[in-house]
């Protein structure tokens, strides 16, 4: 399907657009994307220490991919790229989700660990199952959808340490070639939903700078990966 | 608070006051306690997010989570035999849930005007020149006013006879401007083709100058062509009275409020990432408190314009 590009709206706006781009994971490929949108990010390659690129027309501003949303919601960003985990982990930022990117794709599980039965005998005989996880909402969701009581334990780093020495029955988290599970002897229990990279915009930006939001959307439309 | 912020704010209120007065708008109050009943009554989903207590007797009360339910009230039974149209404005506190932590107010101030009695598209293109001189005179001369049509996407459904749940999830989309989750949701309906599916998306995307109206025509049906007819008929009255320019028509607009009808209006300004205000028309509330007159307002935060404002003048420093 195709988009049309709108007309050239009442925008007045200041300055070149601004690109909020994930570092980490979903870096290289949302370089490339850029690129073949027309996007230049050969500095945004280099080794710099630099956050910020300046190119021809747009600033990318580079950051953690979970902190694109607020940048995004607050407009200090005007669009950007990150993961459907993220939006949906802070679902109550509220950005315009504009193009599914099709990259970086992952799937959002519920594992524990191989052969081990403590998910099952907890929510047997305590009612509840302990889950650990970054994504304490998704998890949250997840378990409520599905009519089951879980104890949430927050952790910020490698989640896969907590059912191994007991914080906890099983963990909710991303995989993505499920190499880190399988190291660290643990298996998938549920799939709970798949993440790709997703484009997402200001709200006032999509309706102040029309022309280069909707001009961008279509390019990187015609650039996602088959 | 403090005096110096004080003193800005006092001075922002009066300005916005006095643009209110000067077209004919007379201050209003209402008390900031209502009865939970009359402020569902107005509309049962924003009531939903109101702070609400018992009084003395059991009775359930709440606080206002806007002024257009109270005023409408006011209107109804104050002004009952009062020849329309009636012209009000006011500057007052609202309270909604928040989410914590996240540099939203449970009370936040609104200044806005109701003007009750003057149908579309005179009326709405009225309150639009008034809100354009209130930005005017709140330092906002870069501010754009969104205007799409309320109904449009209500009727749209109906014709393809969209229906119950998918319905409902549907306009939640839209109105969150998730386009992913919206291909997703429509290609789920049966009996929608593609086409009808990149319809809906593409009108969503529609924003810009009188020019989009033919392009949202193009993309056929007769909800589509009823709304583009009442997006025309208002952009026109403004037009006759010179307040087109800072007009963006929307047809991605929606806004959350139940009571809305046709047009509606969001305000941005390029230096602040979030919506300054809203409002738009509402024909059929006041006839919830048996007074069947149509009706629109706007209100702006008075708290993001003010930050708004701040954001200009220091980049008018900067330019200068």
């Amino acid at each position: 399907m195709s988009f049309e590009v709108a007309g050239l709206g009442k925008a007045k706006a200041d300055g070149p657009l601004k690109i909020a781009v994930p570092r980490g994971a979903l870096f290289g490929e949302t370089l490339d994307i850029l690129d073949a949108a027309g996007v230049d990010t050969s500095e945004a390659r280099g080794d710099s220490r630099s956050l910020i690129f300046e190119t021809e027309g747009m600033t990318l501003v580079t950051m953690r991919p979970s902190d694109v949303p607020t940048y995004v919601e607050a407009g200090a960003a005007d669009v950007g790229i990150t993961g459907k985990d993220v939006l949906l982990e802070q679902s109550d930022r509220r950005v315009y989700e504009l193009l599914d990117l099709g990259f970086g794709r992952c799937r959002m599980v519920l594992a524990g660990r191989k052969g081990d039965e403590s998910l099952g005998e907890s929510q047997r005989r305590l009612g509840m199952m302990r889950i650990a996880t970054k994504y304490p909402r998704i998890a949250e969701r997840h378990f409520e959808a599905t009519g089951r009581q879980i104890e949430l334990i927050e952790v910020k780093g490698s989640v896969e340490l907590a059912p191994l020495i007991g914080l906890g029955d099983g963990i909710v988290d991303l995989v993505a070639t499920g190499r880190t599970l399988e190291e660290n002897d643990l298996e998938v229990r549920e799939e709970i939903l798949e993440c790709t990279a997703r484009f997402v915009a200001n709200r006032v930006a999509h309706k102040l700078r029309a022309a280069e939001v909707d001009d961008l959307t279509a390019k990187l439309r015609a650039a996602i990966p088959k | 608070m403090l005096p110096e912020e004080m003193r800005e704010l006092r001075r922002l209120n009066r300005a916005l006051i006095e643009v209110f007065e000067d077209r004919g708008y007379g201050e209003v109050a209402t008390p900031a306690i209502e009865y939970d009943e009359v402020l569902s009554r107005g509309d049962a989903r924003a009531a939903a997010g109101a702070y609400r207590f018992f009084d003395e007797s059991g009775d359930l009360l709440a606080l206002r989570s806007d002024m257009t339910v109270p005023i409408a009230r006011l209107a109804a039974s104050r002004f009952a035999g009062v020849e329309p149209p009636l012209r009000l404005c006011y500057l007052a506190s609202a309270y909604r849930a928040v989410r914590p932590q996240r540099g939203q107010m449970r009370e936040f101030v609104q200044a806005g005007v109701e003007l009750i009695g003057a149908s579309a598209p005179d009326g709405t293109a009225e309150i639009i020149e008034v809100l354009e001189a209130a930005l005017d005179a709140a330092g906002l001369e870069r501010a754009v006013i969104g205007l799409g049509d309320a109904d449009l996407y209500r009727q749209l459904l109906t014709e393809m006879g969209i229906e119950g749940e998918a319905r409902d999830s549907i306009l939640a989309r839209l109105a969150a401007h998730d386009l992913v989750g919206l291909e997703a949701e429509l290609s789920a309906v049966e009996g929608i083709s593609d086409e009808q599916c990149a319809t809906c998306v593409a009108l969503s995307q529609l924003r810009g100058g009188s020019e989009v109206l033919a392009r949202a025509r193009e993309l056929g049906g007769s909800a589509v062509e009823r709304a583009t007819a009442r997006l025309q008929e208002t952009y026109e009255a403004l037009e006759a009275r010179g307040a087109a320019d800072r007009v963006q028509i929307d047809l991605g607009l929606l806004r959350d409020l139940g009571y809305y009808s046709g047009a509606i209006l969001e305000v941005y300004d390029p230096a602040l990432g979030h919506v300054l205000g809203g409002g738009g028309r509402y024909d059929g509330l006041l006839k919830r408190f048996g007074l069947d007159l149509p009706a629109a307002g706007f209100a702006l935060y008075l708290e993001r314009v003010h930050v708004a404002q701040m954001e200009e003048s220091r980049r008018g420093r900067e330019v200068k």
